[in-house]
């Protein structure tokens, strides 16, 4: 019986995905009439990565990177964002949300984690969009493929982008792609954390690391396996279901909100056209 | 192509495969590009432009279908014909047709007029492709004569994944087979774009074996986060390529061929000449017999 690791080979191109994914940028940002992007940058390993396809798409001059600590954000985080700026040469603000999150919690002070999480990344959010007001730039996404699937963000939060460039790339080809733009070796080393709270990390909230659950969604969704195949090669069946679930319960975070359909022509659904319409 | 061609050295055919990133619902501008582009192919002594497919449109045209649509006959495409002059002209549109029907059509049209135009039969609606929500299929694979080109036959990107539709082409016997398409990249874990592989190995084939100069052209730019990856090309009758244009960036590439290849490559090769087109068509009427009755 082969396993899943002989199976499923998630090596990347990365010189053909960074050459697509730098022209993406510069094209999808100049159609809808900018230059410019904004984007958050955590100093983890994804927005680090974009900061560098956009520095290298659109000119560094062009770039706005929007560091946005909370109290509680661990100082290598900012540290290795830093990095990024000086590495790259894109422009940068930092701006601190601890007071209006804490003002805002002095309300609800039994609020959970996960409340507190969200509404961090929501800040932000709102954050990210006055800024790319004020910049005239795009705000660029960071959501990898991995996240999307499991729904592994915040709706509105982390998940609201203009365009994203890495939303198709998994976490394990991220990684590749990282590597091959010279993201700094501190950040390629560190594991993944979405920082929300001290010593979070993204594998040991979710209960497994990315490199088994890339490729289960890789063989689950991209290549259509069934329940019984993937557990054929390994998965346990409790991990197949629990990432099916994922999937299927946070289907609500890609979509647009539901319409009540009442006339012939609906908003997103049949009123079609494409995003670059027009241009 | 014809006997004339035996005795005296033909002239090379200059083809300029007009690889170019049509934008999305915007004729007009769409025009004025076709319009750019065969000028500059003309000023290189092109006898032929060849544009992608639904290049006066872009692509994801949707909801756009009927807004965007022409007739073959329409003032458009008159300013095109005009502007082309003595080069022969291919190019991709949303063809109205009677009774509001709308297709994925290319024309090909020398000295002034439309002599042919092919609706596309195959009309993806898997994955990301979702055609035949807006446009009617073709039922036509039909080659034609061109005055200074020999048999062509044309094709529209998923046509020509269709085994079905190249062997048509080879019973037609065609010279040059066309295919223009609009071909969104997948697959990036090998030295280049998954598709833009399989597409050269399609055309390698067909040219050899048909016996046919493949012309491949394909656009570039992006639409909703589509890449299409350009990579147009000439293969002659052996299957090697003449010329390529680059991946991902616009380009005007002339590509010259000797029409007396074909000539050549069918001695060494004489495929056509030993079709047994009858023993085909027989085959066919037997599982069409036991698959429909």
């Amino acid at each position: 019986m082969m396993h899943s690791q002989q199976i499923v080979n998630l090596t990347i191109n990365a010189e053909l995905v960074a050459e697509i994914l730098r022209r993406f940028i510069r094209n999808e940002i100049r159609r809808a009439g900018f230059s410019r992007a904004v984007l958050g940058l955590s100093g983890g390993l994804d927005s680090s990565t974009v900061a560098l396809l956009a520095a290298e798409a659109l000119g560094p001059e062009n770039v706005l990177a929007v560091v946005m600590p909370y109290k509680t954000s661990s100082p290598a985080s900012l540290r290795d964002a830093q990095l990024v700026i000086a590495q790259t040469g894109v422009r940068s603000i930092e701006i601190s949300i601890t007071e209006q999150i804490d003002a805002y919690f002095a309300r609800f002070p039994d609020a959970s984690q996960l409340r507190l999480a969200n509404k961090c990344a929501r800040e932000r959010m709102t954050i990210l969009y006055d800024q790319s007001a004020a910049f005239e730039g795009l705000v660029l996404g960071t959501s990898n493929k991995s996240e999307l699937l499991l729904g592994y963000g915040t709706q509105y939060g982390d998940l609201a982008s203009a365009i994203n460039p890495v939303g198709d790339l998994y976490k394990t080809q991220l990684r590749q792609l990282a590597a091959y733009l010279g993201v700094p070796e501190p950040i390629l080393q560190k594991p993944p954390s979405g920082d929300l709270w001290v010593g979070q990390t993204d594998e040991g909230e979710l209960g497994f690391t990315y490199a088994e659950v890339d490729r289960l969604l890789y063989l689950m969704v991209d290549r259509r396996w069934r329940r019984a195949e993937l557990i054929e090669v390994g998965f346990a069946a409790e991990f197949v279901d629990r990432v099916a679930t994922l999937i299927r319960r946070n289907h609500y975070k890609r979509r647009m909100p539901v319409i009540a359909k009442l006339s012939h022509r609906t908003v997103d659904r049949d009123f079609r056209y494409a995003r670059d319409w027009g241009t | 192509m014809t006997a004339d061609d035996e005795q005296s050295p033909a002239r090379l055919l200059r083809i300029a495969l007009a690889q170019c990133s049509p934008a999305l619902g915007d004729v007009e501008r769409n025009l004025a590009l076709h319009l750019r582009l065969i000028e500059q192919a003309r000023s290189q002594q092109a006898d032929l432009v060849v544009f992608p497919e639904l290049s006066l449109t872009g692509y994801f045209v949707r909801d756009m279908t009927p807004d965007v649509a022409l007739e073959a006959g329409g003032p458009q495409i008159a300013r095109l014909l005009q502007a082309a002059g003595p080069t022969a002209l291919v190019c991709g549109f949303v063809e109205e047709a009677a009774r509001a029907r709308f297709f994925n059509s290319v024309l090909f049209a020398e000295g002034g007029r439309v002599v042919h135009v092919h609706r596309k039969v195959y009309l993806p609606t898997y994955g990301l492709f979702d055609e035949q929500r807006y446009f009617a299929a073709g039922d036509r694979i039909q080659a034609f004569d061109s005055a200074r080109f020999g048999r062509i036959g044309m094709l529209i990107c998923e046509d020509f994944w269709h085994l079905s539709a190249a062997a048509i082409m080879q019973a037609e016997e065609v010279d040059i087979l066309l295919c223009v398409s609009n071909s969104p990249a997948r697959g990036v874990d090998g030295p280049k774009v998954r598709t833009a592989e399989t597409y050269e190995n399609l055309c390698r084939a067909y040219a050899q074996l048909l016996g046919a100069v493949v012309i491949l052209v394909n656009r570039v730019g992006f639409e909703d986060g589509l890449c299409f990856w350009g990579g147009s090309m000439v293969v002659g009758p052996d299957g090697q390529i003449i010329a390529q244009a680059p991946f991902l960036d616009e380009s005007l590439t002339l590509a010259e061929f000797d029409p007396l290849e074909l000539r050549r490559a069918r001695i060494t090769t004489p495929l056509a000449r030993d079709e047994r087109l009858l023993t085909t068509i027989e085959e066919l009427v037997r599982i069409k017999r036991q698959r429909y009755s």
